[in-house]
């Protein structure tokens, strides 16, 4: 067991290396920050002092250790934009972001399988066929469309919801939460379900089809047999056995919605990580950009790594083979 | 980069969307549910909700010189003198302001008496010259407007005399945005130099405040909200908006919604493809006026060859093509098309309140292609020639729509004109390290005097001259004479100059110029705002009905 979770352990570190070598090797192609940062009065001598001390004439190998010296201890620079230090900006921010992915996981989760389950024991009804083909449209529609729509319909036409932005805030001292003021809940409606629909379809149509094929399966025939009530047979045989692969899904998937919230921020002019990074983009803040890139990556690694050790706790037959193996 | 781009394209063209035209019926339907739901935002008439595309990048008075941290810090902090809706100085801090009879390299500078800073310390000279030594100290971003200084001294609590390294007839116009701090309070928080970038930590200014002007700050989220509410001692009659909550809002349908909704009053930076829809909308009031920023095209024309052109030669170094292709260029189908009728065209790259300023530069001919295409034969490039055109695609109101329109244009005549069309922070290296042949640039003129574009963009390149000279245009006759402009305190010899200087520039046709930029600003009806030409709007300026 402990072999396994270090060599999982270091496996994480590999990756993370890389993709600090992708992603820095990602900002020379991004263009010049100083041409941003200075104005238009500046010398060309000035420029290219200014670029010296900030290291960008540097070789990449030398730019690239330094950065990941200083990244090993969390250290991660100051944004040549906003001048504040980057670790503070991106932690004053991931509140909005992670109370945003919980939100919409949430919804997404919650009305993913209410539906699946409702569409697969329903299969002929005419509701579950619109539900299947609505859902269609979660899918294949753009992200800041879905946004637009929702803000043109409920923000400009109704006027029931706000349009941008995360209402009133509570600070707590190391977080600040929107989700104890009337208007912070308001303002959180929109942008989780812009972030949720495509999660929520995605889940709706795995529960269904592992519902439909865990119906067909004998264990459910013999419960029939034994005289079990529809109640009970959809919910405690059925859908309990449809919930694994259903878990594993949503887990993985909230990684994403926070990595690719970036569209729905920008649209609702949500001040979490994802906008910060795109406003990074535009101005070349590297650090920022790095840092981001390095936290997305982090998540990403943390969750697989959790799911596998939960597989090794879960699943007996991993645990078997490898004992097989070792004797 | 492109990926990102292509979606803020995409994004635009999903704020047709909107048709605001339709909200007065939803609006009067909705509006119990409005004053449920939104009730944290309802209007007080003294309170201003305003929104615009980007934050200050700084509160930090001399740190950054940029458009949208200068327009919020002229609400907290407060110049010397202050630019008019017409372009002309007026009196702020300084009451009087003229050059010293007995020596014309010193400027004096009267100050106002009896004002405070919103921390109590009465503002005196010494402030004054502490905060102009701090602008012209590196690291401040401010340094190049004050590079002709030498020293700044006191003489007395409420005069500043300002020595030049030689007569600066205009050095006054520099110094709009160069906002005066309290040396105590630097001193105190041990901010006397500006943030520096490249030392890694932040300055105590950079988020917090001390100023003399007519609004105090009271809450700072950085890209989320700013409020400022009024200082009620402020030296000025009191302004009518008497609190300001400022929120940068970067997708322009969601500001256009925002404004439609009723959840801000203002909105600064309205897309080009909105303005006529949100004229048509009730509640809804737009003011345009002229923006201090000329779109234009310039070329390599002095080089032996282009790097990207198909000839072994450099057509653009032959005065027929550059006609031809002033011949070429539509200007009028420019903006109709590509800038829905929001523009100025003109044949000079200079917006019309700057000093030096014609008719006649202004006027542009009818294109006449059939004259092109002799012209370009003339030249020897009857079957024409391709050549990259450089473009930025997220710096100007729709530049690349521009670079199209011309590579469309250019067409007709025979150039085939491939276009690569990136972002700003890919595109301005480019004409920095003299790596286009053909490019795309919008230049403002912060002084409001015609100097500034000859420093900048004719003057052969070598020190603090030339830095966005694409052309690589070197004349030394006509170096010398801009040079001779720095100094002159005979306004009209000087003036007289401005005029040769011009003549000489659209003779050559160092520039292909498109048209002025027009700004629009968005509001709810009853409030009145004019367009400020450095597009700086003032709070204190807006008026309710």
């Amino acid at each position: 067991m402990l072999a396994y979770i270090l060599r999982r352990i270091l496996q994480s570190v590999i990756v993370m290396l890389v993709v600090a070598l992708v992603a820095f090797s990602l900002f020379r192609f991004v263009g010049d920050p100083v041409s941003t940062l200075v104005g238009q009065e500046v010398t060309i001598a000035e420029r290219e002092t200014l670029r010296d001390q900030l290291g960008l004439n540097d070789p990449f190998p030398m730019q690239f250790a330094s950065f990941i010296a200083r990244a090993a201890q969390a250290d991660f620079g100051i944004s040549y934009r906003l001048q504040q230090p980057v670790m503070e900006l991106i932690l004053a921010r991931l509140p909005a972001t992670l109370e945003l992915a919980l939100v919409s996981g949430l919804f997404a989760f919650f009305f993913g399988v209410t539906l699946g389950v409702y569409t697969a024991l329903n299969r002929r009804g005419w509701t579950s066929s619109a539900i299947m083909t609505v859902s269609l449209i979660g899918v294949s529609l753009p992200t800041f469309l879905i946004g637009v729509l929702l803000i043109w319909v409920f923000a400009v036409e109704l006027q029931w919801l706000p349009s941008f932005g995360r209402g009133e805030v509570v600070d707590l001292g190391w977080w600040r939460t929107g989700l104890l003021t009337p208007s912070g809940r308001a303002s959180l409606v929109l942008p989780a379900i812009t972030l949720g629909l495509y999660q929520l379809t995605l889940i709706m149509r795995l529960v269904r089809a592992e519902m439909l094929e865990v119906l067909r399966a004998d264990y459910i025939k013999f419960a029939r047999a034994r005289g079990l009530s529809n109640r009970a047979v959809h919910f405690s045989h059925a859908l309990k056995n449809t919930m694994v692969p259903v878990i594993t899904i949503t887990g993985l998937q909230l990684g994403s919605i926070i990595a690719f919230s970036i569209i729905t921020e920008t649209v609702f002019q949500w001040p979490g990580v994802g906008a910060l990074f795109i406003n990074s983009v535009r101005t070349v803040d590297v650090p920022v950009m790095a840092a981001y890139l390095m936290l997305i990556a982090l998540i990403f690694v943390v969750i697989n790594l959790i799911v596998d050790l939960l597989y090794f706790a879960i699943d007996p037959r991993l645990r078997i083979d490898r004992s097989a193996v070792r004797h | 980069m492109a990926g990102f781009d292509n979606r803020e394209i995409s994004m635009s063209v999903a704020s047709h969307f909107f048709a605001p035209t339709r909200l007065r019926t939803a609006s009067l339907m909705a509006g119990a549910a409005l004053a449920l739901v939104l009730s944290s935002v309802s209007v007080d008439a003294e309170t201003l909700r305003w929104a615009r595309v980007g934050d200050a990048l700084t509160l930090d008075p001399h740190a950054q010189n940029e458009g949208p941290t200068h327009t919020l810090n002229h609400h907290i902090y407060e110049t010397l003198v202050g630019r008019a809706i017409d372009g002309s100085l007026v009196p702020r801090l300084a009451t009087d302001w003229y050059i010293d009879e007995a020596d014309d390299t010193v400027w004096v500078f009267e100050i106002r008496q009896g004002v405070t800073f919103h921390e109590g310390q009465q503002l005196t000279a010494e402030d004054v010259a502490f905060s102009l030594d701090r602008a012209r100290t590196t690291p401040s971003g401010m340094a190049a407007l004050h590079a002709a200084v030498q020293e700044v001294t006191t003489d007395g609590d409420y005069t500043v005399r300002v020595r030049m390294a030689g007569p600066a007839p205009l050095y006054v116009q520099n110094l709009t945005n160069t906002f005066i701090m309290s040396r105590e309070w630097a001193e105190q928080n041990a901010v006397e130099t500006s943030q520096n970038f490249a030392a890694g930590e932040e300055n105590y200014a950079v988020r917090n405040t001390n100023g003399t002007g007519p609004y105090r700050m009271v809450e700072r989220d950085p890209e989320v909200r700013t409020v400022l509410r009024v200082f009620e001692d402020h030296w000025d009659d009191a302004p009518e908006v008497t609190e300001i909550i400022y929120t940068p809002i970067t997708e322009a349908a969601t500001r256009v919604a925002a404004l439609l909704s009723g959840e801000v009053d203002l909105v600064q930076d309205v897309p080009v493809q909105d303005i006529a829809r949100l004229e048509q909308t009730d509640g809804v009031r737009v003011v345009r006026g002229p923006e201090n920023r000329n779109i234009f095209f310039s070329y390599d024309m002095t080089s032996e060859q282009l790097a990207s052109a198909s000839v072994d030669d450099n057509p653009f170094a032959k005065p027929e093509v550059r006609e031809a292709m002033a011949l070429a260029i539509d200007r009028d189908a420019i903006r109709q098309v590509v800038m829905r009728g929001e523009s100025q065209p003109s044949a000079a790259p200079l917006p019309p309140f700057v000093n030096g300023w014609t008719e006649e530069m202004h006027a542009y001919g009818a294109p006449d292609q059939d004259r092109a295409r002799a012209l370009m034969a003339e030249a020897g490039y009857e079957s024409g020639f391709s050549v990259d055109l450089h473009c930025p695609n997220d710096r100007y109101l729709n530049d690349e729509g521009i670079c199209l329109a011309l590579v469309g244009m250019l067409g007709q005549i025979g150039m085939d004109v491939n276009l690569v069309s990136q972002s700003r922070t890919l595109h301005f290296p480019l004409i920095e390290n003299w790596e286009t042949d053909f490019y795309l640039l919008g230049w403002g003129v912060p002084t409001f005097d015609s100097q500034y574009v000859f420093d900048f963009l004719v003057h052969s390149r070598g020190g603090a001259y030339g830095a966005f000279n694409g052309s690589r245009y070197s004349n030394p006759e006509l170096d010398a004479k801009i040079e001779a402009l720095a100094t002159m305190t005979d306004l009209d010899a000087r003036d007289a100059l401005i005029a040769e200087i011009w003549d000489e520039v659209m003779e050559e046709r160092i520039f292909l110029n498109v048209h002025n930029q027009v700004l629009a600003y968005a509001m709810r009806d009853g409030i009145n705002l004019a367009v400020h030409p450095e597009n700086q709007p003032r709070m204190t300026e807006v008026s309710f009905d």
